[in-house]
């Protein structure tokens, strides 16, 4: 059974969704041709021009000076694109026809020379021939209006287009293979497998079979709950790809923070001087290192006009420090070790702590040499002189612990996924709890059945059919 | 002309004879079709009643006003509550019938009403006029006018019965087939389909030897079926447990050349959950020996059914190998076991009435929709029955929906999803066992069955009073305080941790270890404990308490079940205006013509974005 409460708005996974339904419903009028660049904007040897449409076709066959009208789809022709006289590029055209395409309308792909104008110029010629310019998206749209691609395609799909860093890419291409769905139909079967012994008990209770013991129960559910554990663990490393690690830099006013971000961002935008609060230019707020994105948190308030040590306050830095998982505190080299002390305290007494990694940087080591402190989360940098900024950036790297997840393999990167795996987990655990207790039968299995309707929301849902069948198949039973 | 009949019922099995009961109860002029008057209520294969999630629908044929329940109660030989250490929801209440009273105890119920005629004859074509019923005609040249026809032919419609390489017409032993119908329902555009059951022999209780089997007794306080006050068994009749072995499967074997279903003479399918006795040493051969329950038919009667051994081999195979089985050694058989192969029509081709989509005011209830089992075509036929006797007569349908009862729940199965084998009932099948209990399927149904006119005044006062004394009795469960002194030793007793101060009754209840029976100090129970007529508000008012956090996060489910059921589908809507949605989904979809989102969701093969991609063209 589905529940098919509309989707709050919210998450971005979810927004995607809404647009591609309201985008649905508009475009169930609309049957016209569309066209848009397919490769990056930009200088580059080759460019490709995509069109689709009913008429797609039709109109690349006005300004080709080849007849495409009736060649076979899936065919490659070489001409010139002209605006009458005038010709504009010498181009390949791909042709595509419906439903074999990927909208599964008559599409072509104008390969042509990579410079800005010439793409400008195709694009305008066939804006005048009454093509128009597609919504960002629209071609994902229509491929999955037109039944080409399931929803959790459609949304890998708006992944990729939003993707920034290479991971977030090999993610989201992974998913659109279906890498993803593989690894959830084994833990279907595993679900399925326990579900139906749990059945068997109930409804053939009365039959000469073997029911399986508390302890094989245990057994299968431990797998059953490592196997969606480690779905539930690559959707936090895969969170970590799309969305970057965010990081906090806190510390005094005046202490460094800005030179330093600046010289991890590796960029002299921010205007930088010795007077504590003349932080002021907005400048962007993520890198990338060796493939893995961090977003830093909360770069305004580091450049915010403050004079005051109060306004920056203790309560605004535990504010900025909840957002984060990684925190770098920067530090004076005057600073006593008590002080270091009482910090490290203050961030292992939080129920959270482990969640959060903790690195003390010393700045300003230019200027005076700090006590000695020791300690794996203790760097000794420079921002203004640039040094140390590597061992902080190989510090950030090494503190994101993505478990065995490596960038390309299969992990959950959909929300809407994760909250499952999640909910199904929590169900599971109930179930646990319930055999640990020696609760009736039947009552364990209203929780079985919520953890297979969370999962059956991925990958569909496993019906009564689908246990009955497994019972069947495994048993002599029936008189 | 005679004034016509407003329901005319084909056939006179469980199915056929609820439909006709709660037609005539209502108020229908009612005529009930039988091929033979003395095979009205026949138990065609085992002389049973109920079963789990099979008795869950005795009692709520029961709880609407059916008779079922009564009829099985008056008749019983032996009653069981299975599942009792399981919780609530998996308790199950089956019977072991006389068979011969069953089935004179249903006719006398029949006569009894007014509005029942009956005539002995195959009927064999509706007639029609535009797409709607108006008469039925019989072999014998009959013409009936009628309104409406609900059709409970079961496995009589081309029934031909194997045994071993024999394979002759008949819908049940020694009764003949019906002809006619299918090639009239076909000729109106429905389509059939073959289906295969089997039944195991019948046997000589003189020639046994029960010393050498186990006995198998009823329940020592056993309970009933029926809500009304039909009476408890005082004396029971035992059942017997043996077993087959190696050399009653070698036996068996050598008659495999001539089984009609190995062989390929049988094409229907059969039943997974019931295999013949081959069928279960081929495919579980590793196993050494399979159950066999020996079952009396009846208090008095010698014949005995042989439950396990279903099988179609030869009759002299059957006799030898039955022969090699403890107990059976000088067995003398009665009857052989058969096949029967007959028709059936996709139960797909009904709405939620079980009316049929193509001709108006014609039903089909029972085994021609591919069920199996006495109990699921009862209640079919109760349902059919109700809802031809509304139409008649103008009013709104009846319709119970997944949440509300196992009835709903097998009419939506049916009609969404169709089924290749014989529909059996599972509790699995239920996503709300725990809402659909036996023991409340009064309170779940009652009220609705009396609004439709067909539970009467006495039933509904026995719901209100029972709703009343369970509320008052769980409020003092909230009420009454119990000191650690009286309980901690039973709980103590039973490995549970003891309370150090005052706790309500109400908390402890919800305690697995502990039970209403633990609470017999307890004011609030002093004197009800050991009242025989309390004891359903008692094992009422545990239930509630004990389960009400699971009865209520079932509930919670429910609703959001309703929602998608509550979204009304056009019968005329264009499924292949949808491009989005998969082919298989657009055929299924056009081909069920699904009334609700929610009764769409459930069709195989239309998935989630599909729902979706309908909703936004329903706005």
């Amino acid at each position: 059974m589905l529940n098919f409460s509309r989707p709050a708005a919210g998450s971005k996974r979810q927004n995607i969704i809404f647009a591609l339904m309201e985008g649905l419903r508009q475009f169930a009028a609309s049957n016209d041709t569309i066209i848009a660049p397919a490769t990056a904007p930009g200088v580059s040897a080759i460019a490709v021009i995509r069109l689709s449409g009913k008429d797609a076709i039709n109109k690349c066959n006005d300004v080709f000076t080849k007849n495409i009208l009736d060649v076979k789809s899936h065919t490659l022709h070489f001409g010139n694109i002209a605006d009458g006289e005038r010709i504009i590029d010498e181009v390949l055209v791909s042709v595509f026809k419906a439903p074999h395409s990927y909208t599964a309308e008559n599409t072509i792909e104008i390969s042509c020379h990579g410079s800005p104008y010439i793409q400008q110029e195709i694009i305008k010629l066939f804006l005048q021939k009454g093509v128009r310019m597609a919504e960002p998206g629209e071609f994902t749209l229509r491929a999955f209006y037109n039944g080409k691609l399931d929803l959790s395609q459609a949304e890998a799909v708006a992944d990729l287009i939003h993707s920034t860093s290479e991971s977030e890419h090999q993610m989201a291409i992974s998913q659109i293979r279906g890498g993803f769905s593989n690894e959830i139909k084994k833990l279907r079967e595993e679900i399925i497998r326990f579900a139906s012994l749990i059945e068997l008990e109930l409804d053939f209770s009365e039959e000469d079979v073997e029911f399986a013991d508390r302890s094989d129960f245990i057994n299968l559910l431990n797998k059953t709950q490592a196997a969606i554990q480690k779905l539930i663990d690559s959707f936090i490393a895969g969170n970590v790809f799309k969305n970057g690690v965010p990081v906090a830099i806190v510390g005094k006013p005046n202490v460094g923070k800005s030179t330093l971000l600046n010289a991890l961002l590796n960029e002299e935008r921010a205007i930088v001087s010795s007077i504590a609060g003349t932080t002021r230019d907005t400048i962007e707020d993520e890198i990338n290192i060796k493939g893995i994105k961090f977003r830093f948190v909360d770069t305004a308030g580091i450049r915010e006009t403050t004079d005051e040590i109060e306004s920056i306050g203790i309560e605004k830095t535990f504010e900025k420090i909840k957002q984060a998982s990684i925190v770098l505190y920067l530090l004076d080299p005057s600073t006593p070790q008590q002080e270091l002390d009482s910090i490290r305290k203050s961030f292992t007494d939080k129920s959270d702590s482990n969640k959060r990694r903790l690195i003390f940087i010393f700045n300003k080591t230019d200027l005076s040499i700090p006590f000695i402190a020791k300690g794996n989360d203790i760097l000794f940098i420079s921002a203004k002189e640039k040094t140390g900024i590597e061992k902080v950036k190989d510090q950030l790297i090494s503190l994101v612990n993505l478990g065995q997840v490596k960038v390309g393999d299969i992990i959950v990167s959909n929300s809407r996924h994760y909250d499952a795996l999640t909910r199904a987990q929590q169900s599971l655990d109930t179930v646990l709890k319930g055999i640990q207790n020696k609760l009736p039968t039947d009552l364990v299995a209203i929780d079985i059945r919520s953890a297979m309707f969370e999962l059956g929301s991925i990958t569909g849902q496993v019906s009564t059919d689908d246990l009955l069948d497994s019972i069947f198949r495994n048993f002599c039973v029936g008189k | 002309m005679d004034k016509p009949f407003d329901v005319v019922v084909v056939g006179g099995g469980h199915a056929g004879c609820e439909a006709a009961y709660a037609a005539a109860k209502m108020g229908s002029r009612v005529l009930l079709i039988t091929m033979n008057m003395n095979t009205i209520a026949q138990m065609s294969c085992n002389p049973a009643m109920g079963g789990i999630a099979k008795g869950q629908i005795v009692r709520e044929i029961d709880a609407l006003g059916g008779m079922s329940g009564i009829v099985t109660d008056e008749t019983m030989i032996q009653f069981k509550m299975l599942n009792r250490s399981k919780g609530p929801a998996m308790w199950s209440p089956r019977a072991q019938s006389d068979r011969m009273r069953f089935a004179e105890s249903w006719r006398l119920k029949l006569e009894q009403n007014e509005n029942v005629s009956f005539w002995q004859d195959m009927a064999t074509r509706v007639d029609v006029k535009n797409d709607k019923v108006v008469g039925i005609e019989t072999q014998l040249g009959m013409y009936f006018h009628c309104k409406s026809i609900v059709l409970t032919n079961g496995t009589f419609l081309n029934g031909i019965i194997h045994i071993g390489e024999k394979n002759f017409g008949g819908g049940r032993t020694a009764e003949k087939a019906a002809k006619g119908i299918t090639e009239n329902l076909v000729a109106l555009g429905f389509d059939s389909g073959r289906m295969k059951t089997g039944t195991p022999p019948r046997v000589d209780g003189r020639s046994l030897n029960y010393s050498l089997m186990e006995a198998q007794p009823g329940d020592e306080n056993p309970s009933k079926f029926s809500f009304k006050d039909t009476k408890r068994l005082t004396e029971q009749r035992d059942c017997y447990l043996t077993y087959t072995n190696e050399e009653v499967h070698d036996i068996l074997k050598t008659g495999f050349e001539k089984s009609p279903m190995f062989q390929g003479r049988i094409q229907g399918l059969g039943p997974r959950y019931c295999p013949s006795i081959e069928d279960k040493i081929t495919r579980f051969a590793q196993r050494e020996r399979h159950q066999i329950f020996v079952e009396p038919e009846g208090w008095n009667t010698v014949e005995v059914y042989v439950n396990g051994f279903s099988t179609s081999l030869p009759e002299d195979v059957q006799m030898k190998a039955l022969r090699k089985i403890k107990g059976f050694e000088s067995a003398k058989m009665f009857r052989p076991g058969y096949a029967i192969e007959y028709d059936f029509f996709s139960p797909q081709q009904l709405k939620n009435t079980l009316e049929t989509k193509l001709i108006e005011n014609l039903y089909f209830a029972g085994q021609i929709n591919g069920t199996t089992g006495y109990e699921e075509a009862a209640c079919q036929g109760l349902m059919a029955g109700i809802n031809a006797h509304l139409k008649v007569s103008g009013i709104k349908p009846f319709v119970l929906q997944r949440n509300e009862a196992y009835i709903g729940v097998l009419i939506d199965d049916l009609i969404t999803k169709g089924t290749n084998e014989p529909y059996r009932m599972f509790t699995s099948r239920a996503e709300y066992r725990i809402l659909l209990r036996q023991d409340n399927a009064d309170l779940r149904l009652t009220r609705l069955g009396h609004e439709i006119g067909l539970a009467d005044d006495d039933r509904l006062d026995r719901v209100k009073r029972k709703e009343e004394e369970v509320k008052k009795l769980v409020s003092e469960f909230h009420q009454e305080s119990i000191s650690p002194e009286d309980i901690n030793p039973i709980i103590i007793s039973k490995g549970g941790s003891p309370i150090s101060q005052k706790q309500k009754m109400y908390s402890l209840l919800q305690r697995p270890e502990l039970g209403l029976a633990d609470f017999g100090f307890s004011k609030t129970l002093a004197d009800l404990l050991f009242l025989d007529d309390k004891s359903d508000i008692l094992e009422q008012s545990e239930i509630q308490t004990k389960y009400q956090g699971y009865i209520e996060k079932e509930e919670e489910f429910a609703k959001k079940l309703l929602k998608l059921d509550n979204i009304k589908l056009k019968e005329n809507f264009d499924y292949s205006l949808l491009k989005s949605i998969s082919a298989e989904a657009k055929e299924k979809l056009t081909k069920i013509k699904p009334q609700t989102l929610g009764q769409a969701s459930r069709i195989n093969g239309v998935t989630p974005s599909d729902i979706s991609n309908i909703m936004l063209f329903l706005e």
